[in-house]
């Protein structure tokens, strides 16, 4: 049978890579792989996954060097001769093994007003918007996103600016910033254009580049930026 | 900084690209065009003193370049020195005043005074 050869980073900020061998199958996901060496090979490797099919967003690591979604990355997409090098997610504090927390990243969702914030009570009728309605169409083009922090992994400002938001937080913002039905801004602008907000980005795309949902967080930083020139224009800032 | 200040600047550093992009060609253009078959100093001067247009396109380009400077070089002390905050901002404004001090200076030893 064939075999994979799979080095895994074992232990939290300072650790190293331990190697193990995994039997080849067809269709095989990076996914498998690690819990095939969990369930069979070393029970003490931490990881976190939830729904296998690529909607909650919880098992992004570092896949040979990039950041991925692992449930829905195919072996035979990403190992080079039969090897591949798993670590946890970049950017993000090490619990242990594969396991990162996740923290600074949703509380920066948090920092980028990342919740909606409606005018209307249960009493009032629905919000009418057409499908073809221009903010619509840009809400459509972001909401997707599973929070997988993939995006966040590949962005270099974040590793430059610790306080930077991040692509995803922006991303989210945008599609908010885009919803008729939403009663937070200008204060949202205000919240997403300081030093660590959209005009820290300098469009290197690596988000959109690797974004496993294929959204373009850049394309949605740079709406917040004509955004908040707008609204700099109008007096609201 | 805050989100009005932070959009001015961006605002200021998108307008200023807009005219150094204009600015550059022109200047790159004038300057291989110019000196096909060689120019020395004094032909530069004698071409150049008095002239009004060469002196307002000038004075725009330095004052562009003043603006564009240190905007972006904000951003780089920021993320490779780490260097954020007042002191970074004031020492930033002090080098967009020498930048167009220095700049106009130039503009008008070369096209100010008579032809």
């Amino acid at each position: 049978m064939a075999l994979l050869r799979v080095k895994v980073w074992r232990g939290a900020e300072q650790g190293a890579f331990q190697s193990f061998e995994v039997p080849r199958q067809a269709s095989q996901t990076v996914l498998d792989v690690i819990t095939h060496i969990q369930r069979h090979l070393d029970g003490s490797l931490a990881y976190r996954f939830a729904c296998r099919v690529g909607m909650c967003g919880s098992c992004a690591m570092t896949v040979n060097g990039r950041p991925r979604w692992t449930c829905r990355t195919h072996v035979d997409t990403v190992a080079e001769d039969d090897t591949l090098e798993v670590a946890p997610l970049g950017h993000l504090p090490v619990i242990r093994d594969l396991v990162t927390d996740m923290t600074p990243f949703f509380d920066k969702w948090a920092r980028a007003r990342g919740q909606f914030s409606g005018a209307r009570s249960r009493h009032d009728d629905f919000a009418r918007i057409a499908p073809d309605d221009a903010d619509r169409r840009q809400v459509d083009a972001g909401i997707e996103c599973i929070g997988c922090g993939v995006c966040y992994a590949a962005c270099d400002l974040v590793s430059w600016s610790a306080d930077y938001l991040g692509p995803a937080a922006l991303n989210r913002a945008w599609t908010l910033v885009c919803d008729a039905r939403d009663a937070a801004n200008p204060a949202r602008l205000r919240a997403v254009g300081g030093d660590a907000g959209c005009h820290a980005c300098h469009t290197q795309m690596g988000c959109s580049e690797r974004c496993p949902k294929k959204i373009s967080p850049t394309a949605g930083i740079a709406g917040l930026k004509r955004a908040l020139a707008r609204a700099l224009l109008k007096g609201e800032l | 900084m805050s989100a009005r200040s932070e959009t001015l600047l961006w605002l200021a550093q998108r307008a200023s690209a807009a005219v150094l992009a204009f600015c550059v060609v022109v200047h790159l253009a004038t300057i291989i065009v110019a000196v096909q078959g060689g120019l020395s100093a004094a032909e530069i001067l004698a071409r150049t003193r008095g002239s009004v247009l060469g002196l307002v396109f000038y004075t725009t380009f330095v004052l562009a370049a003043a603006v564009h400077a240190p905007i972006g070089l904000r951003a780089t002390l920021g993320e490779w020195l780490g260097w954020r905050g007042a002191a970074r901002d004031a020492v930033l404004l002090l080098f967009a005043l020498a930048l167009a001090v220095l700049g106009l200076r130039a503009v008008a030893g070369v096209f100010g005074g008579a032809a």
